[in-house]
């Protein structure tokens, strides 16, 4: 029903304020905006968009997308009461994001950061080949470039109308963080309201850090799954952010207005390891280990326990780092 | 990557596919479909059963430790049904707590420690979704297991023995080869889940069986399973010897092929196995689509509320938060 204010003459449609579904207040959406969409009146953190949060955590200017160009395909020829294509197209119309992901590089109060972002409207935010494929690159991106990975995710799991790929995305997003532990680059999870099933199963559960938004759904099992198999009502709210943090599976529950900062207080507290060659040396295994102990002692130690070393120098100082195919770990 | 579906139904009635997808998830969920330790006992020499996570307890729905393939040690990890009300009620009927993947994560990092193959058998209906287990990390414990195995510095061979259930199933599942028994099934979710998910009625199981394309050679096709091992007569269940038979030539063949490769190339090809899993389309990024850092005007005229200023371009104006959370939508 159109509501008429006395204070314009326009007639407002009927999306200029949101009944807030915690508080049931209703919150003008331009108030709504400028409070980062946290309900005024009782805190409650309504869904963003991708391109609000970019704008809530990212210095202004600096996010460069990346990958925009992939699209999801349809390998199964999935139907169910509507093809899967058709369900795609209305997701995009409805959003404006070719898939539910978006991932770029941008800085947080200067720290340069590869991050992705989900937008929960794009079918339930769930991940298939192409939220997978732009999550595993913006990992390897954070890898090749040395710069920490953060996810904010907002997902009801796997994207089911893919079948058994959009399970190997799990595998496919939870790879390259090896990689990163390996290469001493931190990786922070931001669980956003929901963030469920394969998502939560993956990297959303692998954060170096992870943090969650308040009261936010974050579960393993979509509650009426859960109560359909185990038969009983399950307890209110135990798959809330609180929940998790009272069970030790993330680390802080950050209200939205201090999301930023608290990114980065912890990208400046926790900073991209320096290439460490002693620790390079150390992969080598026990003889290269030890040949680039000599070098650092200089050439008579290195003539006392019998390894020939090229280039000790006789003082220690002013070595030149090893060439970089030396520094590989033994296969 | 194509546009193609992958898989052409090839102008079958849906009723067809639905039925055989159907006949096979029902042979893989057979109560006398042999299990995990049936095949374990003739499959290997012997076989040491560990248990215990070392951080909670035990669980029954995974069974593995060290074992002798042809004289070889290995180390084996699968899920474990019950074969009678009985046991199944102790095993929960497959589906592992959080304890079952840190008992796999354990035993995994045993074998990396002293280099034994690892090989894994896969039958479970899903991960346990009740209180306790989110209580415990469900989620958590899958995670981990997934990462654990992408790094694992052995060989790693996966069969398919009966239900690939989700994400419970590839917690133990990630592998340089995946072998599947014929009338095995896997998918992201059980058909049950996706019909009452997607067709909101629990009736349409067999027609979400036949989309998900969950049969072993739809597996294959799709590249997630390498390699169908046919079964005997009617099903695995009409001999087991046969079938132990056909997967250990199976396994003891990959072992050799994966045997002849470094560590280096091993990890190496398991993550170029696991990034090509996928399908999708890269087209050119649409043009332009960035929003600049405000200039000194555009601030001052913002502070200063000065007109004709405009507001910069921000990303929330490319893309906005709709007015409606749409609920219909789900993920698995």
């Amino acid at each position: 029903m159109p509501i008429k204010f006395p204070f314009s003459r326009r007639v407002a449609p009927s999306d200029t304020w949101t009944k807030c579904p915690s508080c049931e207040a209703q919150v003008f959406n331009r108030q709504l905006e400028r409070s980062q969409r946290v309900c005024p009146s009782c805190g409650h953190h309504f869904r963003m968009s991708i391109g609000e949060r970019i704008d809530l955590l990212l210095d202004p200017g600096s996010f460069e997308e990346r990958d925009a160009g992939l699209e999801s395909v349809d390998p199964l020829g999935f139907h169910d009461d509507r093809p899967y294509p058709d369900r795609l197209e209305a997701s995009r119309i409805k959003t404006g994001l070719r898939d539910a992901l978006v991932w770029g590089v941008g800085s947080i109060a200067g720290h340069r950061v590869a991050i992705g972002i989900f937008d929960f409207r794009f079918m339930g935010g769930s991940m298939g080949s192409v939220v997978g494929e732009k999550l595993a690159r913006c990992f390897e991106t954070a890898l090749v470039e040395r710069i920490p990975a953060i996810v904010v995710s907002a997902s009801g799991g796997a994207r089911m109308q893919e079948g058994t790929l959009s399970l190997m995305q799990l595998a496919k997003t939870t790879a390259p963080l090896v990689r990163l532990d390996d290469a001493g680059i931190p990786f922070i999870a931001v669980l956003t309201d929901p963030t469920t099933g394969g998502v939560l199963a993956s990297f959303a559960s692998l954060g170096d850090v992870i943090l969650a938004e308040p009261k936010a759904l974050i579960g393993f099992a979509g509650a009426r799954v859960a109560s359909d198999t185990v038969g009983e009502e399950m307890p209110e709210g135990f798959q809330s952010a609180e929940f998790l943090l009272a069970h030790g599976f993330v680390d802080a529950v950050v209200p939205r207005a201090e999301l930023r900062a608290t990114l980065a207080r912890l990208l400046r507290l926790l900073p991209v390891a320096p290439i460490d060659e002693e620790a390079d040396a150390d992969r080598r295994g026990p003889i290269a280990a030890l040949s680039g102990l000599a070098e650092r002692l200089g050439g008579a130690v290195s003539e006392t326990i019998g390894i020939d070393s090229e280039a000790g120098n006789g003082n220690g100082v002013g070595r030149t780092p090893a060439p970089s195919a030396e520094r590989r770990p033994p296969s | 990557m194509t546009d193609a579906p992958i898989i052409d139904a090839e102008g079958q009635p849906p009723e067809a596919a639905e039925e055989r997808a159907w006949t096979r998830l029902q042979l893989a969920r057979h109560p006398q479909r042999p299990r995990t330790l049936d095949l374990v006992a003739a499959i290997f020499d012997d076989f040491a059963e560990l248990a215990g996570d070392r951080a909670f307890g035990d669980d029954p729905a995974i069974v593995g430790g060290p074992a002798l393939l042809d004289g070889q040690p290995v180390m084996v990890i699968g899920h474990q049904k019950g074969t009678d009300t009985e046991s199944n009620i102790r095993r929960n009927f497959g589906s592992p707590h959080p304890e079952g993947f840190r008992k796999a994560q354990r035993l995994m990092r045993l074998a990396d420690k002293l280099g034994l193959p690892l090989i894994t058998f896969l039958d479970t209906a899903g991960a346990f979704p009740g209180p306790a287990a989110e209580e415990r990390g469900q989620a958590e414990a899958i995670a981990s297991s997934i990462k654990l195995m992408t790094g694992l510095q052995v060989p790693i061979v996966v069969v398919v023995l009966g239900e690939g259930g989700s994400g419970g199933a590839l917690a133990i599942g990630v592998g340089d080869v995946v072998l599947a028994l014929e009338n095995s099934v896997y998918s992201v979710i059980s058909p049950e889940g996706a019909s009452s998910i997607l067709w909101r009625s629990r009736e349409e199981a067999p027609a979400a069986a036949a989309a998900m394309r969950m049969t072993a050679e739809d597996q294959r096709r799709l590249g997630v399973v390498d390699l169908v091992i046919p079964e005997p007569g009617d099903g695995a269940h009409t001999d087991v010897t046969a079938t132990a038979a056909a997967v250990k030539a199976a396994v003891v063949a990959a072992l050799r092929e994966l045997g002849e490769h470094g560590t280096a190339e091993l990890l190496a090809a398991r993550y170029a196995r696991l990034r090509s899993m996928g399908a999708y389309l890269e087209t050119g990024a649409p043009p332009g689509r960035r929003a600049e850092a405000p200039s000194l005007r555009h601030r001052l005229g913002r502070i200063l509320r000065l007109p004709g200023v405009p507001r910069r371009a921000r990303w929330s104006d490319i893309w906005p938060s709709g007015t409606a959370d749409d609920e219909s939508e789900r993920g698995a």
